[in-house]
C-alpha cells in the first residue's frame, strides 16, 4: 500500500517537476555507479596480490589512456563508435520490449558483409562505393536479425534464446566465409579476408595530426544515428508504436498496433544498427575481416543500452564512458601490467549498481532527496 | 448451420482447423524429408555398407556390429517417410502428428548416419556415450533453469554460474582434491543464485538484466584471474579429473553399460538430481508451494506461503546444481580452467528447459538430443563427409532453434515467469 502511493507520487513529482528525479536517475545514480565500481575494481586488484602503489599507477593509466592526449582522445572515439551503434539499436529494441541478444553475431554478419562489398567492386568512387558498403553491412545485420524477430512474431519463440542461437552460429558462418576462395585472400591459409578496398574505407579525421591516429568518419555516422534513433523514437508514430507495444503490449495490441509486424521491424532496425557498427569496425578500423573481429562489442552494447537507459543520448553518453574505459584499460595493461579483463569486472559492476537504484540509495543515502520529503512536494 | 452452433462447439472446431493445418505442415514436411534422404542419400551414396560397431574387441558379452546396406537403407527410409507423409493428409492423419514426426526425424537422422558412413565405420556406442557426456552440462543447466523459473525468477544467469562452477572447481581443486573442489563449486554457484535471488526479489531488477549482468561478471572475474594469476601460478589451476566408475555387472551389459554404466559422477548426479528434482517438484507439499509460487503469488502469499522466502531457496538451490554442472567441465573432463570455457552451454540448457516444458525429465531428455547433435557433429567430422564441418557444428544451434519454434506453441511457462513481486 505504502509502496504504491510512494510510486504514484514520485510519477506526479516527475510529471511536477522533472528536473530533481531525472538528475538523481540519470546523473547521480552513475556517478555513485562508477565510483562503487572503480573501488571494487581496486579491492579485486589486492586480492589478486597487486601492491597499492601498482592500483594507484594503474588508475592514473586509465584516465591519462583515456582522455590524456590526443591519442587518447582519439582511441576512446574510436573504441566508443561500434559500441554506440549498436546498443542503439538494442534501445531501441529495450523500448520495444525485445531483449536483442544478438548483436555480437548481427555485428559479424554486418561487418562480413560490409567487407565483401568493400574489396569487391574495383574502380567505384568513394562517394558510391563508400555508402553501398555500409548498407550493405546494415541489411545484412538487419536480416540476420530478422530471421529472429520472424521467428518470434510467427511461433513466438523467444528472442533471447534465438539470438543466441544465431550469435553461436555466426561465429561458424563467418569461419566459412573467410575460407571461400572468393573471400580468402590470396595466398593464406588461415582464415582472413581480403583487404577493403581505399574506396569503400571510412577516411581517417585526424591524419593531418599524426597519421597514426585512428578516428574516422565513422565517428559522423554514429552521431547522425543518435540523432536518427531520437527522432524515430520520439518524434514519429513509429516509434510511438515501438514504446506502447514495449510499455504494455495488451493495450497496444487493443489499440490496433499490429505487434507482430512491430515485432519483426524493431528487430530488423537493431540487426541494421549492429550490422552498421560491424561495417563501422572493418571499414574504419582493421581493413579486413578475422574471425571473431567483433571482439566481443556485441555484448558491451548491451551493458551501454542498459546504462544509458534506452535513451539515444544517454546511450551516447554510457558508450563515450565504455569506450574510455576500454581505451585506457589497454594503457592500463601496458603501464601497470594489470589484465584488460579487470574492466570487464568494472563495467559489470556499473551495470549491477545502475539496474539496482534501490542498492545505490542504500549505500549512498545521502546523495538522494528523501522519498517522504519527495511526496509531500 | 454456422448460426446453430454454439460456442463451445466453434471453440472446438477452431481447434479442430489448427489441428488439421499442423497435420498437414506435418505432413509436408515428412515428404519433403523424404524426397531429400531418396535423393541425396539415396542416390548420392556410394554403395557399400554402413558398419557400426556396437562393442570393443574385449567386452565380456561382445555384441556383433551392426551392417546396414547404405542403399537399400535409404530407399526403405524415404518409402517409409513417404508413407508417414501421405498418411497426414487422411482421414484420421491428426491422431498420429506429433508421433509421426518424431519417428520420421529419427528415421532422417538415421538415414543420414548411415549415408555418412556408407563403406566405413564407426563406433555407435562411443557416439552414445559421448552424447551422454555432453548432455551432462546441459541437462543440469536445464535442471537449474526449471528450478528457478518454476518459482517465476528468469535464470539467463546459468551461463555464469556454470563458468563459476567449473573455475571454482578448477581452483579448489588443485588446492583440495577433487571432491573440495566439487563442494567448492556447488557452494560457489549456490552463491550466485542467492545474489541473483537478491537482486531480483529484494532490489527488484529487472530478472533478465540482473543474469546478463551476473554473466558479465563471473566472466570478467574469471578471466581476470585466469590471465592475471594463472599465467605465473600454473599449479593453481591443476586438478584431478574424476575418472569414470564401473556400476558392477550392469556396466558389461552391451551398448547399454558403455553409455549409462561406465560414466563417471557427473553423469550419475545428473541422473539423480533430475530424478529429485522431479520428486521434489510434483510429489512434495514444498515443491506444490514453490510451484503455486510460480503460477500465482499473490494467492500463494495469501495461503501463508512466504514468497520471497520461496523464491531465494529454490533459485539458490538452483545455483548450487548449475555449479555442481559447471564442475563438469574442469572436473570432469580437463581438469584445467579456460578462458569462457562455458561457450554458451548454459544458454543452450535454458533452451533444453524451454524445450522440455519446465520439466527436469523434459529438459534431460532435451538436453540428451543436444547432446546427440553435438556428438554427431564431432563423429561426422571424422568421417569426412562433403558438408562442411562449420555447418556441421552448427547442428545443435540449429536443432535449438527448429525445437524452441517448433515447439514453443504447445510449452506453457509458469503463469508468473519473469514478474517481480511486491508484497502489499
Amino acid at each position: 500500500m505504502n509502496e504504491q502511493t510512494e510510486s504514484l507520487s514520485e510519477k506526479l513529482l516527475q510529471r511536477a517537476a522533472p528536473g530533481r528525479v531525472d538528475f538523481e536517475d540519470m546523473v547521480v545514480v552513475p556517478v555513485f555507479a562508477v565510483i562503487v565500481a572503480l573501488i571494487l575494481g581496486a579491492v579485486a586488484m589486492l586480492a589478486t596480490n597487486v601492491d597499492l602503489a601498482t592500483i594507484g599507477r594503474s588508475y592514473v593509466a586509465l584516465v591519462v589512456g583515456s582522455v590524456g592526449s590526443v591519442n587518447a582522445i582519439s582511441e576512446t572515439l574510436t573504441a566508443a563508435t561500434p559500441l554506440v551503434l549498436a546498443s542503439l539499436g538494442m534501445a531501441v529494441g529495450f523500448r520495444a520490449g525485445l531483449f536483442n541478444i544478438g548483436a555480437e553475431g548481427q555485428l559479424l554478419i554486418g561487418g562480413m558483409a560490409a567487407v565483401i562489398v568493400g574489396f569487391s567492386f574495383a574502380g567505384m568512387p568513394t562517394y558510391v562505393h563508400l555508402p553501398l558498403a555500409l548498407i550493405a553491412g546494415a541489411v545484412a545485420g538487419g536480416l540476420y536479425a530478422g530471421i529472429a524477430g520472424w521467428l518470434r512474431a510467427a511461433t513466438g519463440a523467444h528472442e533471447v534464446i534465438s539470438t543466441i542461437m544465431l550469435n553461436l552460429m555466426s561465429y561458424r558462418l563467418v569461419d566459412y566465409i573467410l575460407r571461400l576462395p572468393v573471400v580468402q585472400r590470396e595466398g593464406r591459409a588461415d582464415p582472413i579476408s581480403r583487404s577493403v578496398l581505399d574506396s569503400a574505407e571510412l577516411p581517417r579525421l585526424l591524419e593531418w595530426i599524426d597519421p597514426n591516429l585512428r578516428l574516422h568518419s565513422g565517428l559522423f555516422v554514429m552521431l547522425v544515428a543518435v540523432f536518427l534513433v531520437y527522432w524515430l523514437l520520439f518524434k514519429t508514430t513509429f516509434g510511438f508504436e515501438f514504446r506502447a507495444s514495449g510499455a504494455n503490449p495488451e493495450a497496444a495490441r487493443y489499440a490496433g498496433m499490429r505487434s507482430g509486424l512491430i515485432i519483426v521491424i524493431v528487430m530488423v532496425f537493431a540487426g541494421a544498427m549492429a550490422g552498421l557498427a560491424g561495417a563501422n569496425q572493418t571499414l574504419g578500423v582493421l581493413g579486413r575481416a578475422t574471425p571473431g573481429f567483433s571482439a566481443g562489442i556485441g555484448f558491451d552494447a548491451i551493458a551501454v543500452a542498459l546504462l544509458g537507459r534506452s535513451h539515444p543520448v544517454g546511450v551516447l553518453m554510457a558508450g563515450l564512458l565504455f569506450g574510455a574505459l576500454e581505451a585506457g584499460g589497454r594503457q592500463m595493461q601496458v603501464d601497470a601490467g594489470v589484465s584488460i579483463d579487470l574492466i570487464a569486472i568494472i563495467q559489470a559492476l556499473i551495470i549491477v549498481f545502475i539496474a539496482a537504484p534501490l542498492l545505490v540509495r542504500k549505500i549512498f543515502p545521502w546523495g538522494f532527496q528523501k522519498e517522504t520529503r519527495a511526496g509531500k512536494e | 448451420m454456422a448460426k446453430t452452433m454454439n460456442p463451445i462447439d466453434a471453440q472446438a472446431r477452431k481447434l479442430d482447423t489448427a489441428k488439421v493445418r499442423q497435420a498437414r505442415n506435418t505432413g509436408v514436411i515428412l515428404i519433403c524429408l523424404s524426397v531429400l534422404v531418396a535423393y541425396v542419400f539415396a542416390f548420392g551414396t556410394s554403395g557399400g555398407d554402413a558398419v557400426f560397431r556396437l562393442s570393443r574387441p574385449n567386452d565380456p558379452w561382445a555384441a556383433p556390429n551392426l551392417v546396414v546396406p547404405a542403399m537399400a537403407f535409404s530407399y526403405i527410409a524415404a518409402a517409409v517417410l513417404a508413407f508417414l507423409g501421405a498418411r497426414q493428409f487422411m482421414r484420421g492423419g491428426v491422431k498420429w502428428t506429433g508421433l509421426s514426426m518424431g519417428f520420421g526425424l529419427l528415421l532422417a537422422v538415421a538415414a543420414f548416419l548411415v549415408w555418412a558412413t556408407a563403406g566405413k565405420s564407426f563406433s555407435l556406442t562411443g557416439m552414445l556415450q559421448a552424447t551422454v557426456v555432453r548432455a551432462v552440462p546441459i541437462a543440469l543447466g536445464g535442471l537449474a533453469g526449471v528450478l528457478s523459473e518454476r518459482v517465476a525468477v528468469v535464470n539467463i544467469a546459468i551461463e555464469g554460474m556454470l563458468l563459476a562452477g567449473a573455475f571454482t572447481g578448477a581452483l579448489v581443486g588443485s588446492l583440495l582434491g577433487g571432491f573440495g573442489g566439487l563442494a567448492a563449486a556447488v557452494a560457489v554457484g549456490g552463491l550466485f543464485g542467492f545474489i541473483l535471488a537478491a537482486l531480483v526479489v529484494t532490489y527488484r531488477v529487472d530478472q533478465i538484466i540482473a543474469g546478463v549482468v551476473i554473466n558479465l561478471f563471473v566472466l570478467g572475474v574469471t578471466s581476470y584471474v585466469s590471465s592475471q594469476v594463472y599465467q605465473e601460478f600454473r599449479f593453481l589451476n591443476n586438478a584431478p579429473v574424476f575418472r569414470p566408475v564401473r556400476i558392477p555387472f550392469l556396466s558389461d551389459l552391451p551398448v547399454i553399460g558403455p553409455v549409462f554404466f561406465q560414466q563417471n559422477i557427473f553423469v550419475y548426479g545428473a541422473f539423480i538430481m533430475v530424478c529429485v528434482a522431479t520428486y521434489y517438484l510434483f510429489y512434495t507439499r514444498s515443491g506444490l508451494r514453490a510451484r503455486a509460487v510460480g503460477e500465482h503469488p499473490q494467492a500463494a502469499d495469501t495461503l501463508g506461503i512466504n514468497v520471497y522466502r520461496t523464491r531465494y531457496i529454490n533459485v539458490t538451490v538452483a545455483g548450487m546444481v548449475a555449479g555442481f554442472g559447471g564442475a563438469w567441465f574442469t572436473l570432469g573432463s580437463v581438469g584445467r580452467f579456460d578462458e569462457g570455457m562455458t561457450n554458451g552451454l548454459g544458454y543452450i540448457g535454458l533452451a533444453a528447459m524451454i524445450v522440455g516444458r519446465w520439466h527436469p525429465f523434459g529438459a534431460l531428455m532435451a538436453a540428451l538430443v543436444f547432446g546427440f547433435a553435438d556428438s554427431m557433429q564431432q563423429k561426422l567430422a571424422l568421417l569426412q563427409t562433403p558438408i562442411p564441418s562449420e555447418f556441421l557444428a552448427m547442428a545443435p544451434y540449429i536443432a535449438t532453434i527448429i525445437l524452441v519454434a517448433g515447439l514453443v506453441g504447445r510449452a506453457r511457462p509458469p503463469a508468473a515467469d519473469g514478474q517481480a513481486y511486491i508484497k502489499e
